[in-house]
């Protein structure tokens, strides 16, 4: 990029998405209609696991208003949902778009129906009589790895479908009295995604082309619509995948669901467009959930407080299937593809089983993997600086990649670069002014006052050599870029991307004017449909400004030089007199000036100005792959008071040191931040689907699983370090999940902290005040 | 064969005369019924607050009523702030501060936001976080919706 001064990079640009969203005109999958349309509701399963005897829709069926009801029995012909990796030791689940046989989970849809309205579908599953045997449920990941266990599918013979060990450098090093080691169990447990609009797919068929366009409340319509046609056995040019305003995904609405896919397949069925839209309820117990895994992990070190090892073993619970696209490898493998943090460790041996239990599936969950991981490792170097009698902040800094380190290469294999790691700590630091707190003595205090430090790396913007999850066969790392101005002269900019609630209208629109010379109020970024462009996936993994901007970079630096070809013959000046500004087309040193209008005039409309060679469209359209990621980093400290009578935790202050690479809108970067952060406090302190073990989810409610509400959520410091700057073009690092990634083992830690004096250790999360008074009443470690 | 009522009732100032199933939600009536939809569902348990719509003057979760308890009644949705200037002050500055991301819980807040400026006399960032804690938002942490209505009050408090 070049480096003239920044118009709209880097500044504080209002949202161009926000009038609209704001006058209660944005378009959400579940605000369409359209004439003669019918709507679905699932039948559910009740029982975690078991055999289908029966399903009876006789009465049903008979209900005015019902246009059908369906079972496995009506699309015998659709092949499982299975999610294909390239990972030794791993076995994809066969996921039926309704259970065949079997139910794996309670949510697990059994049969569909189709009604003139979802009051009418509601009213027929009552009718539907389905009768189950009850088969042993497998719940937690501690008793499905047994041999006795029950196996939930039968074809693999194990519930373990995926098992790997990560190594490097000597796993059998010298264990003399010289080397110490802390050692701990801990536990994250599974959450929901929860974007405040749920799963929304409409169908509506063209029936002229005899194509479909299915609305979806999707992250990725890419995705969907290149696995769609497997299932519907049709073309690309046959179906359109559009994700409109998307109320917030947070990984939830990443996958592929069975619901989208029945959705499409009635469409063409019934030839009349189909809704279905999730309550919440359905919401809480079949959209993919986050987390949950056990980490034994240990950390060795010698007496000076230097890290020699980490070993551990991961078991992640990945609920009943392989999720589409991502696999069950994504956030268990995760978990130990980040343990090690920012830190410098040799020595590393961690082995990762991915587990099958009878809950729904888990998938993407904003962070994945790493706010477990960062809640471990974070955890023992607090719990190790005790047992060193070192200061928790200064042996963080001691053992931490220094600049002069770079590349260094984790024992994972992850690569991390360009990041600045000690610059986060040593800013946090300052902000929260950390010495004050180092006098704290919560004996003799009604409120009980803790810090806690947390500090990680993430690998952002990641291109195509490295999948977002081991072994996935699909391309994530590259985007294409197309921006064009017609014969208006207006500027459009499309891609593969799907914005949900990121603004990526608007700082997609910042880059391209600034590189342009235009305004980004008069630049349209089309995103979010997939007739738009000929591959894309969408938007996760905290891809879409560090890749999508970069493309629009490569993009808009084509088109510009097409503008500057093209005026330079009408001013009849050399090229680099051409200036471009605000729209405007100017020749340098003198007052000629002409509009994109007037331009676009002489290239597609007047027939004279222009040579015909000169009057090729203006368009570029690039792809861009970066190749390997970008490292982004923070650290998060948090100050928690707890209430020595009520246990109630109240988070005092929160400081946010982060390395993004270029900040294109600071606003907007501030707000991913907030967001994170809230969810992290959620998943440390409230969040937690909780199942009994029958496999019944005991949280199916928002009275149940408890999100933060203004009262929870702090107002957060935060500082951008813009001082490590990564290769991709734009030299932006992704940051839509760090603010999950670190809080949630700050907050630990602070709560760890407050409670030192009880000697008591949290290991497991959330730590709700109901499970802080059992640890305190117990006395347990 | 279920009875339908006739109700009449007035949505952001216009008269609407429909008739309808008794047990048909407030919500999906003004959705779906009355194409109005900005007023968004949630969770349809009364817990998150996206549905939040005013009845004579006053909030009211609509997934928590029936249709047939409209009748008679006036009724604001969230399309009703942006034909009133005094009322766009809240869109414009929830749009300054960047009080919202995805935008789905948002008429929710813009509703329950219309009647603390309206009615309530408080004018602290605690005050203002306790009244705003039955609406739910994933995407903003809440930051920039708490500075926005502390905003909106100090021009309020002006006036």
């Amino acid at each position: 990029m070049n480096n003239e001064s920044k118009k709209y990079i880097g500044k504080n640009v209002l949202r161009f998405e926000d009038d609209r969203l704001l006058s209660g005109k944005g378009v959400y999958t579940s605000d369409l209609n359209f004439p003669d349309q019918l709507h679905l509701c699932f039948l559910r399963s009740d029982t975690a696991h078991g055999k289908i005897i029966s399903i009876n829709k006789d009465k049903a069926e008979k209900l005015k208003g019902i246009h059908g009801i369906y079972t496995h029995e009506d699309f015998k012909d659709v092949p499982p949902i299975k999610s294909p990796s390239r990972m030794k030791n791993y076995y994809a689940t066969n996921q039926n778009i309704l259970c065949v046989d079997k139910v794996r989970y309670v949510g697990e849809p059994i049969a569909v129906i189709v009604a003139d309205n979802r009051y009418i579908a509601e009213d027929a599953i009552e009718l539907v009589e389905v009768e189950i045997e009850n088969l042993e449920p497998v719940i937690n990941v501690k008793d499905s790895i047994k041999s006795n266990s029950a196996i939930l599918h039968n074809e693999i013979k194990s519930n373990t479908i995926l098992e790997r060990t990560f190594n490097k450098g000597d796993i059998k090093f010298e264990r003399d009295e010289k080397v110490l080691s802390v050692k701990n169990n801990f536990t994250m447990t599974r959450k929901s995604p929860v974007s405040m609009e749920t799963r929304s797919y409409v169908c509506n068929i063209d029936k002229i082309n005899d194509a479909l366009t299915l609305y979806s409340s999707s992250q990725v319509p890419g995705v969907i619509k290149d696995a769609l046609c497997q299932f519907l056995k049709i073309p690309g040019n046959k179906l359109n995948v559009v994700a409109p305003d998307v109320g917030g995904g947070f990984g939830g609405k990443a996958s592929l669901y069975p619901e989208e896919i029945i959705t499409a397949l009635l469409c063409q069925k019934f030839k009349r467009p189909i809704k279905w839209t999730s309550d919440r309820f359905e919401d809480l117990m079949s959209t993919s959930q986050g987390f949950e895994e056990i980490m034994e992990v240990e950390l060795f070190f010698k007496s000076s407080g230097d890290f020699i090892g980490l070993f551990g073993n991961i078991f992640g619970d990945v609920g009943s299937y392989s999720i589409y696209p991502w696999t069950a490898a994504l956030e268990p493998m995760q978990v130990a593809g980040f343990l090690q943090g920012p830190y410098k460790i040799d020595n590393f041996n961690v082995n990762v089983k991915c587990v099958v239990t009878n809950k729904p599936p888990t998938g993407p969950y904003r962070g994945v993997g790493r706010p477990a991981a960062v809640f471990a490792i974070e955890r023992l170097i607090d719990i190790a600086s005790k047992k060193l009698k070192i200061d928790p902040a200064k042996l963080r800094l001691q053992n931490m990649i220094d600049k002069k380190d770079f590349p260094y290469k984790i024992g994972s294999g992850i690569v991390w670069d360009k990041a600045g790691f000690k610059n986060c700590l040593k800013s946090a630091l300052k902000i929260i002014k950390y010495k004050k707190f180092k006098k704290i003595n919560n004996k003799n205090n009604k409120n009980w006052i803790g810090i806690g430090i947390a500090s990680y790396g993430e690998l952002t913007g990641i291109g195509s050599k490295i999948s977002v999850a081991p072994g996935m066969p699909l391309n994530t790392g590259t985007e294409t870029g197309i921006i064009e101005i017609d014969s208006t002269g207006s500027i459009s900019a499309t891609f593969g991307i799907a914005s949900h609630g990121q603004g990526l209208e608007t700082t997609l629109a910042q880059i391209i004017a600034e590189m342009l010379g235009a305004r980004p109020e008069d630049i349209k970024i089309n995103q979010g449909n997939t007739s738009f462009i000929k591959h894309g996936t969408g938007t996760y993994a905290s891809r879409s400004a560090a890749i999508a901007g970069s493309v629009a970079i490569k993009s808009s630096k084509k088109l510009k030089q097409q503008i500057i070809k093209v005026a330079s013959h009408i001013f009849e000046t050399n090229k680099k007199n051409i200036h471009v500004n605000e729209g405007f087309i100017f020749e340098k040193n003198t007052n000629k000036k002409i509009s994109f209008h007037e331009l676009a005039r002489a290239v597609y409309s007047d027939m004279e100005t222009l040579p015909i060679k000169l009057r090729k469209p203006l368009i570029a359209l690039e792809t861009y792959d970066p190749i390997f990621g970008a490292t982004t980093t923070a650290t998060h400290i948090a100050v928690v008071e707890i209430d020595s009578e009520t246990y109630k935790i109240k988070i005092k202050d929160y400081v946010v040191s982060e390395d993004c690479g270029k900040v294109i809108n600071p606003m907007i970067v501030d707000g991913q931040v907030h967001g994170g952060v809230a969810q992290g406090i959620g998943a440390a302190l409230y969040e937690e689907l909780k199942y009994d073990e029958s496999g019944q989810l005991q949280t199916a409610t928002l009275a149940d699983y408890l999100l933060p509400t203004t009262c929870e959520v702090p107002n957060i410091k935060i500082e951008h370090i813009e001082k490590f700057l990564p290769d991709n073009l734009g030299k932006f690092k992704g940051m839509g999940e760090g603010g999950t990634i670190g809080s949630v083992a700050a907050i630990a830690n602070a709560v760890s902290n407050a409670i030192s004096h009880l000697n008591i250790e949290i290991t497991e999360l959330p730590i709700s005040r109901d499970k802080l008074y059992n640890l305190i009443k117990s006395g347990a470690k | 064969m279920i009875n339908k009522f006739k109700i009449e009732t007035i949505v952001n100032d216009k008269k609407y005369t429909k008739i309808i199933e008794p047990r048909l939600l407030a919500s999906d009536f003004i959705r779906d019924n009355l194409n109005l939809t900005g007023t968004h569902v949630g969770c349809e348990h009364g817990v998150c607050g996206s549905c939040t719509i005013k009845i004579d003057g006053v909030t009211s979760r609509s997934c928590l009523k029936f249709a047939v308890q409209l009748h008679g009644k006036k009724v604001e949705t969230v399309e009703s702030l942006n034909s009133n200037p005094q009322k766009m002050l809240i869109l414009k500055t929830f749009k300054k501060f960047h009080a919202l991301q995805c935008g789905f819980c948002t008429p929710g807040f813009l509703i329950t936001v219309d009647e603390l400026i309206e009615n309530e006399k408080f004018q602290s960032e605690k005050e203002i976080r306790k009244a705003l804690s039955g609406n739910l938002c994933r995407c903003t942490g809440y930051e920039n919706i708490i500075k926005a209505v502390l905003e909106l009050i100090k021009i309020r408090n002006k006036k």
